[in-house]
Parts: C-alpha cells; sequence; structure tokens
C-alpha cells in the first residue's frame, strides 16, 4: 500500500512518519506538498505533527484551508483512511472530519512526556493489531485537551468512538492520568465511518527498538492490514 | 470602506484556565471582587465595501469560516465607517 504524508508550512513529524511508514513498515510512501492537489494515488493520508502556519489564529485554523486539504477532505469523504496526529488532530478537527476542538492545557504548559493510552476501542481501521491493553506513547503539546458540547461526548461513547485515553500504567482511567484535562481523558478518536482517526499523542516517536519503545507500531501495522485488505 | 472590530470569546462551557490564571494574579495584587476573567481576541480589520450590509454580511460569514470556531467560540463586531 501507499502512504502519503502531508506537509505544511511548520509542520515538523512529517519525516517521522515518512520513515516509520517506509522503513518499519516497509511500504511505499510520498511527501504531500500542501500548495499540490495531488494525492499521488495514496491509500492513507497522514497528517503529521508540527506547528501549521505557525499555531496563528487557532492550531490547525489556516491549514485546514490550505489547497491539498480540499483533496483530504473530498478523500476522506470518499472513504479514504485518513490519520493525524497531534497537529494532525487539530487540523481534523478544524475542518470538521472530527468532532470537537483541542484547546489549550489545562495547566497551560506544553507538555512533552510519555503518557500511557487504554486501548478502547481494537475494532478500528487504526487499532485492530494493537495487541496489548495499555501501550506507551509520549505527548508533545500545549493545546491537546479535547473538548466537545455533552452531547457529542455522549454520542462518541455510545457509539464506542475514543479509540484511546490517557490512563495509568494498569488501564485505570482517572484524572490523576489526565495530563492536559481532556473531556473522558480521550486521547484519540474516531469518525462516524470509521475512517479517519486524530490522536494527539505520537505513535510515529515509538515504533523502532532503537527508540527504546514499540508501542505505536501497531497502529501503523493495523493499518497496513486493514488497507491491504481493502485492496485485495 | 468599514472598520470591523471583532471580539472572539470562549463559550461559557468552556474552561479558560488562562484567565483563571489572570484572575488570580489580579487577586494577589490586591484587586478585591473581580470575577469570571475570561480571555479572548480581538481582531481588527478594513473592508473596502460601501455597502453597510454586505460588509457585515462579509465580516460574519469570515467569522463563521475561520476567524471564530463555533464548537468553543463565539464572536460579536462593531462596524465603523471611515471616510
Amino acid at each position: 500500500m501507499k502512504f502519503g504524508v502531508v506537509t505544511f508550512p511548520g509542520s515538523n513529524c512529517d519525516h517521522d512518519c515518512y520513515s516509520v511508514t517506509k522503513d518499519v513498515m516497509r511500504q511505499e510512501v510520498e511527501y504531500l506538498w500542501y500548495k499540490d492537489r495531488d494525492l499521488k494515488k495514496s491509500d492513507c493520508i497522514i497528517l503529521p505533527g508540527g506547528f501549521s502556519y505557525g499555531d496563528y489564529l487557532r492550531c490547525g485554523a489556516i491549514a485546514r484551508f490550505a489547497p491539498i486539504m480540499e483533496e483530504v477532505i473530498a478523500f476522506a469523504k470518499k472513504g479514504g483512511p485518513v490519520i493525524g496526529i497531534c497537529n494532525g488532530f487539530q487540523v481534523l478537527v478544524e475542518s470538521g472530519l472530527l468532532p470537537g476542538a483541542l484547546i489549550r492545557n489545562k495547566s497551560l504548559k506544553f507538555i512533552c512526556e510519555d503518557v500511557y493510552l487504554k486501548v478502547d476501542n481494537k475494532k478500528t481501521l487504526f487499532s485492530s493489531c494493537i495487541t496489548k491493553d495499555v501501550i506507551k506513547v509520549p505527548i508533545a503539546h500545549g493545546e491537546g485537551q479535547y473538548f466537545a458540547d455533552a452531547n457529542v461526548i455522549e454520542q462518541l461513547e455510545k457509539e464506542n468512538r475514543v479509540v484511546f485515553r490517557y490512563s495509568g500504567p494498569d488501564g485505570r482511567v482517572i484524572d490523576d492520568f489526565n495530563p492536559n484535562g481532556s473531556l473522558n481523558n480521550i486521547a484519540g478518536i474516531v469518525s462516524f465511518e470509521g475512517n479517519v482517526m486524530g490522536m494527539m499523542p505520537h505513535p510515529e516517536r515509538c515504533s523502532e527498538e532503537i527508540l527504546n519503545n514499540t508501542d505505536g507500531r501497531g497502529i501503523f501495522e493495523s493499518i497496513v492490514a486493514g488497507v491491504s485488505d481493502r485492496l485485495i | 470602506m468599514y472598520r470591523a472590530k471583532i471580539y472572539v470569546t470562549l463559550k461559557k462551557s468552556v474552561m479558560d484556565p488562562q484567565g483563571s490564571t489572570v484572575q488570580h494574579a489580579l487577586e494577589s495584587l490586591g484587586y478585591e471582587g473581580v470575577q469570571n476573567v475570561r480571555m479572548g481576541k480581538y481582531i481588527e480589520l478594513d473592508i473596502a465595501k460601501d455597502d453597510r450590509d454586505k460588509a457585515e454580511e462579509q465580516v460574519d460569514e469570515m467569522c463563521d469560516k475561520l476567524l471564530s470556531n463555533p464548537v468553543i467560540e463565539k464572536y460579536h463586531f462593531d462596524l465603523e465607517e471611515l471616510k
């Protein structure tokens, strides 16, 4: 299969995503320039982390109108798989492909540390190959507090669309392990149709032995397995 | 030509840690009775339209589309004619 990694002005995790999909997952991958309108026949689009457009106005608010995003939105609406990581998640909520918003961390601090995530739904395109119930993945954000109206939260919960929740190493989902104040400890959600996922933690930073943590790999393995199934 | 003075504020339901930090700072400076501090954004722009209604319509559209995020924010604006 082929991944497409979007580069916005200010993206800084695009190379990590490229490296993981190419060198670890051994798949085809191409960069997609924000000014282009060509998805280069990608089977899955990655919106990477970073500070697109300097996070001006609101994180992801300007990137959402970049030319490439018109194509990404059309691709997602036709059922194409899209994963947004960190700033990519912010772009997805700004574009309306996922509900809610990501606002300033409750502590007002930029947080860069490993956190534990309880994998709450292993039946998605992005989590089907994750073997553990709790994974350790780093976060690095200042605006990662997931917020949505009460009825949206209720709907997400009812439809089992919360894929990852901040938890303790033992999987306990409590306030003490909520790094940023996200409602219901939400760290990652999937769209109603299941083809778009956004998450604040960075799986591309923990998918190789040399980095001493391979817990993020299951997410990319899930995509490769799921998309390859579709392609057959 | 009109000048739009746009105020973008957080909805009541959205927590505002910045506002409460500023409120605490004001309290620690000795100011009493300060309540409900909420941080927002102020945007000023000029719009080259002769018709007030058209200018208003466009500012509304820009606010809905880009300048504010309806999930967390609301906005209001004043239009001032430039001579």
